[in-house]
Order: structure tokens, then sequence, then C-alpha cells
């Protein structure tokens, strides 16, 4: 639970800087109103919401992933549900940012809102279609952001595709070459910046899987870099 | 010719060593490519001749020898006796390694070692030449391990600890109790082949007793006082199984143990049972070709944490159960790793490849009852004492069902993932 936990408290030091006067608000739901335009021509919230291309909304706050009955998921996110994960504003926060780097596999083909104000509107208007909404963790005071964005500098770095060969035999111990998922899923051919972000957030613990977290954790920049470079290319 | 050569290699190596320190390219001109010999084809073997022939892309041939036309995984053979795999599921053959990979498969048993010759001697009269060697031929029993038993005894008293055969005999013994009968396991001392293993087979026999003859009872006579995942198991146990199972460790005299597999009796701690199936796991030590090419130091051969090579011979490595390397277990998924560490070394030493880091990972995943896994695992480094163990996580207790159903589907992922990776 330790991932939640850091997401929690790394993310409501960020929200209350961002809107110091209300600690019991997370945005402007107006405001989010207007931006919901985005979401609704594949999510519904209200009143009668049904599943559309997206997942209805209603009750997302405190939502395990990927339960929604009738709602195909990607295996990813369906994963992360059976791993543990539930649905609180640090984790929608994270995933509206750049809903590929949170799940990789995610059919939500959304490119990600990256101001954080505007984010905290669309959660604070998607709060009233959740129970308690009055109901928002306060920030633990002294706690440390948990900082997930991969600094530019690190998706720079050029991996070394030889280098990358050699260590891709620790992950193929698991994921086959081959693409195939037969409840390890397959890692071939993603793009290479997709690769290190994903990497990235198993080792700051952002993604909740203890396996992918232990190897990602002693993995270089510079050896995510490579395996990214390699398993780029590699065709099933 | 032989002498020539070794003297010429010889001449060369200190000429080499005396002008620069470059890759230690030890294949000298003229006797064509080097040659690789793989002893044993399981999660170590089969691992390390794959890779081998891949990445050296024709400039290594490789041999490897397996008696075995059709290799069952020893992984998942507990999951083939409470029937939640198929035994056909669990077997491989060697086709793709010698088709795709060019790997010459030879189906015989490796009968002696000559370390000055470099050369390994077949059962079928034949003579392979090496460059290196690699030796992962699993494990062998410590003869007299437990009292009133040897391998004569294996159709009255099945160990099942290496799948097949042995796999379908106590399944069918099991299957074949009476209604309330007595299964006995006598359960290793440390170190020993898959950790977990002993336990998963109890969970596994008590699934299907529990369905269908529920009045049986199950005896574990162990002489450890503690076992891997003791309590994810033991909160398994008495979640799906309660009462069934009795587990007697070595504070309660579950070392003191012999067995008569004439009159079927167990005796623990002085106490005799009639049983009706019983299943000795003895002691374990190396395949006994290590012991032939005598690189052993006990009852394992050490090896170089960095490269898999034996303490004693450095051209020859050895993987996986056989090897007494430090921290990790002796699994199939550690024997797949150390593979691949010491493919890569022995590239390197025989066309001057680049030569990475060595790094280790292992997972063991364990099936208690349908659907509810667990597992373990642990990151690992060479130091020049031992391969240290770095980072670890396991289950825990309490964990949900949706959990514990993921966990087992990643198991099912993971075995195809890993069978893939040994067999092409």
């Amino acid at each position: 639970m330790n991932w939640i936990r850091n997401a929690a408290t790394g993310l409501a030091v960020a929200i209350c800087a961002s809107t110091p006067s209300f600690s019991n608000e997370i945005g402007n739901a107006e405001d989010g109103e207007k931006l919901w335009k985005e979401c609704k021509s594949c999510h519904a919230v209200g009143e009668g919401a049904k599943n559309r291309v997206g997942p209805h909304l209603n009750g997302i706050f405190g939502r395990r992933a990927g339960s929604e009955e009738g709602f195909k998921y990607s295996n990813g996110l369906a994963r992360m549900g059976k791993d543990g994960l539930i649905w609180e504003f640090d984790l929608l926060d994270r995933y509206i940012e750049n809903p590929k780097a949170f799940a990789s596999d995610t059919r939500m083909s959304y490119r990600g809102l990256k101001d954080e104000q505007k984010r905290a509107d669309l959660l604070a208007f998607l709060r009233r279609y959740s129970d308690n909404p009055g109901d928002i963790p306060e920030a633990a005071p002294t706690v440390a952001g948990t900082d997930h964005e991969v600094d530019p500098a690190i998706l720079a770095i050029q991996g070394d595709p030889e280098y990358g060969e050699y260590l891709s035999s620790e992950c193929t111990s698991c994921h086959q070459l081959t693409g195939d998922n037969d409840g390890i899923p397959g890692i071939i051919g993603w793009p290479a910046e997709d690769f290190v972000i994903a990497m990235h957030a198993y080792k700051d613990k952002f993604r909740p899987h203890p396996v992918m977290q232990m190897m990602a954790g002693r993995l270089s920049n510079d050896e995510i870099a490579a395996l990214a470079a390699y398993f780029e290319v590699v065709e099933p | 010719m032989k002498i020539n050569r070794r003297l010429f290699m010889g001449g060369a190596a200190a000429g080499a060593a005396a002008t620069t320190l470059t890759a230690p390219m030890v294949h000298a001109a003229g006797h064509g490519k080097p040659k690789v010999v793989v002893v044993g084809g399981g999660a170590g073997g089969a691992t390390a001749a794959r890779y081998i022939a891949k990445d050296s892309k024709g400039e290594i041939e490789v041999t490897l020898v397996e008696p075995s036309r059709s290799y069952y995984t020893c992984f998942f053979s507990n999951l083939y006796m409470a029937g939640f795999r198929e035994l056909g599921s669990i077997a491989h053959s060697y086709g793709k390694l010698a088709s795709e990979y060019g790997i010459n498969v030879v189906h015989d048993w490796a009968v002696g070692i000559d370390r000055e010759a470099r050369t390994v001697s077949l059962a079928g009269g034949a003579t392979l030449n090496y460059d290196r060697l690699i030796l992962s031929p699993g494990i062998d029993f410590v003869d007299g391990a437990v009292e009133g038993w040897d391998v004569t005894h294996q159709n009255a008293m099945p160990h099942a600890y290496k799948a097949g055969s042995q796999s379908e005999l106590l399944k069918a013994q099991v299957e074949a109790m009476p209604e309330g009968g007595t299964f006995a396991m006598v359960a290793p001392p440390n170190p020993f082949r898959c950790p977990p293993g002993p336990y998963e087979r109890i969970s596994m026999i008590a699934n299907i007793l529990s369905k269908k003859n529920p009045t049986a009872k199950i005896i574990i006579a162990d002489p450890k006082e503690k076992f891997s995942k003791m309590a994810l198991f033991q909160d398994g146990w008495s979640r799906h199984y309660d009462g069934m199972i009795d587990w007697i460790g070595g504070d309660f005299g579950g070392g003191n143990v012999s067995v008569n597999p004439h009159d079927m009796t167990v005796t623990i701690d002085g106490e005799e049972t009639k049983v009706d199936v019983c299943n000795v796991i003895p002691a374990m030590k190396a395949g006994k070709i290590c012991d032939m090419a005598g690189i052993t130091e006990g009852n394992w051969a050490p090896v170089n944490p960095h490269t898999m090579q034996s303490r004693v011979d450095e051209n020859i490595h050895v993987l996986g159960d056989a090897s007494s390397q430090g921290d990790m277990p002796k699994s199939g998924f550690a024997a797949n790793s150390q593979a691949k560490v010491a493919a890569m070394a022995v590239r390197s030493a025989l066309t001057g490849s680049k030569l990475f880091p060595a790094k280790f990972t292992n997972t063991c995943w364990s099936l208690i009852s349908d659907e509810d896994g667990v597992k373990v695992g642990a990151s690992y480094e060479a130091t020049d004492e031992k391969i240290a163990k770095v980072d670890g996580f396991i289950s825990a207790v309490g964990e949900d069902a949706e959990l514990r159903q993921a966990t087992y589907e990643e198991s099912v992922g993971w075995y195809a993932g890993i069978t893939s990776d040994m067999f092409g």
C-alpha cells in the first residue's frame, strides 16, 4: 500500500500549494465543467450515465481501477485494479496528466492535460458525481512530494541497444519476445519514450507491481534508456 | 597434435599478456569454430545453449547433451498433480533449438569428463571436444539420506522431484487412496531444489483430496523448523484445508524419520504410522556428472559469481541447482537467470564480445488453492565472494482474492515466458 500513501501525500502537498485557501476544495468545478466537454465524446457522467467508448464516471473516486462491470478495460488497467489500485484524487490526477505514461496500454486515446490547475478543476467537477464530495483528504503537513515527472534530461538519454539487448535477457524470463500475453504483457515495439516513462513510474513506485518495482528500482537511467532503445525495435 | 595445440595456446596467451590486455581471444586460428558443450537441457542448460547460439550468430558451435527427448519442467508439475495442468502442457521438445538455432542436440548421457583433454564422453560411446563446458545437470539424491529408502524404492515411494513418469505415478497413487487414507511426505533438508516446492505440492494434493477424498489426512515429516513462504502456506492451509494437514517440523522430531517401502510405514520420532502414499524427497546434491568432473566441494559445485565458472576449472561453468553460488535459491528461474550471465561470459571468452556486469533475478510463484497464488522474489548481484541478494519482496498474508488470482494468472504468463526463453 506504500505507493498509494506516497502518491497521496506527495500530491496533497502539491494541491495545497496550488490552492492554499481551500483545504477542502480541489479546484473550480465550474471551470472544470467547461473542460469536461473534451471528455464527453467518450465518457458519460450524471444520472443514468452509461458506459460508452469509455466507462461512465459516476462514483469514480474510490472505485477500483478496471472494475466497472460490463466495460472492457485494457489489460494494464485491469491488472492495476487487481493489484489494488483505487482511484483517488492523486492517482486520477496522474492519469489524466499523461494516460499512456500511467498505463501504457490504456485504450483512452487522450493526450493528457499538463496544466495542474485545469486538472484540479476537471477533477473538482467529476468529484460532484462521487460519494461524499466534501470529503477531500487533507495534506500531511511535512511530507516531501514524490516527483513522478520524468526529467527531460532522462528522456533525452540515447540508449545503447547492444547493452539493452543484454539487459533484456532479464525481462525475457517473463515477457515473451513474440509480444504474446499469456498473463504477463508483451513489451516489444513500444515507443522508447513510453517505455522510459513506464519504467520510471515503476521505479518511483507509482505503478503498483512489486516485481516490476524491484526490476526497475535497480536499473540506472542509462540502463532504462538502453532497454527502451532495444525493445523499441524488436518485432514479433 | 593435442600437445602441440596446447603448447601453442599457452605461448599465445603468454604473448598476449606480455603486450596488451585486450579482450581474451582464446579462439586460436586454425582449429575451426570454438566449441561449447552443454550438459543438461533444463532451465539452465537449454537457456545457455540457446543464448550462446543466438547471440554468437554462428561463430560458436554449440552441442547440447540431454538424455530426454521430451523435457518435463519440474515447475508446474505440482499443478499437474492437482489437475490444473495437463502433463502434455509441461512437456517440451528440443526441436526448435536444433532447427532454428543450429544447436547440435544429442540425446545421450554424459558419463565422463576429461578436464585435461577437454572432452566429454557419452554413454553411447562418442566423445565431444569443448573449449568451454557448461554443466547444468540439476540434482541427484544423497545416498542413504532417508533410512529405509533408496532409488530402487521410487516406485513404492516416489520422489516425483524430477518431473515426468514420477509425477504421473504420484498423482495416480493419490487418486487411488482409500477414503480417509493417509498421505505422507518426507521433506528434504536445506539446500534443495525449489524451496517452496514440497509445500506447494502439499497444497495441490490437499486440493485434490479435499474435492475427492475429504476425510483423508496429510502428514509431513520435515527436518527443518521453517520453510519458504511458511506463513503464506500455513495461512492457506488453514483457510482451504482446515484440519487435513499435519506438519511435523524439525523441533518436533520431523527430522528423525525412517520408512519401510514394503510395509508402507513411516516412523517419525519413534512413532510408526501406516500410510497409503509416501512421497520421499531425499536430501540432494549436484547432478552426478559434477562429481565425476571433480569440481564439487561437499555436495555442490562452487562457482565464481561473476561468470558462473567453476572455482576448480575455469573452462567449466556450472548453472542452477548443481552450483553453490551464495544467496540464490535453487529454482528454474534462478538457473535461467544464471544461464544468461554464463552465456555472455562464454561468448566473451571465445569471441571477444562485450562483457557486462552480472545481474541476477529470481521469482518463485506457488499455488495454494484454486486461483490462490503467492510469490516471493529477489534481485542479486555478483560479489567476489558470492551472488548476493540486493532487494526482494514476498506476498502478504491477508491479500484479497483478486490479487491472489492475479498472482496466479501472472505465474501462468511466466511459465509461457520462461519456457519460450528456454526452448525458443
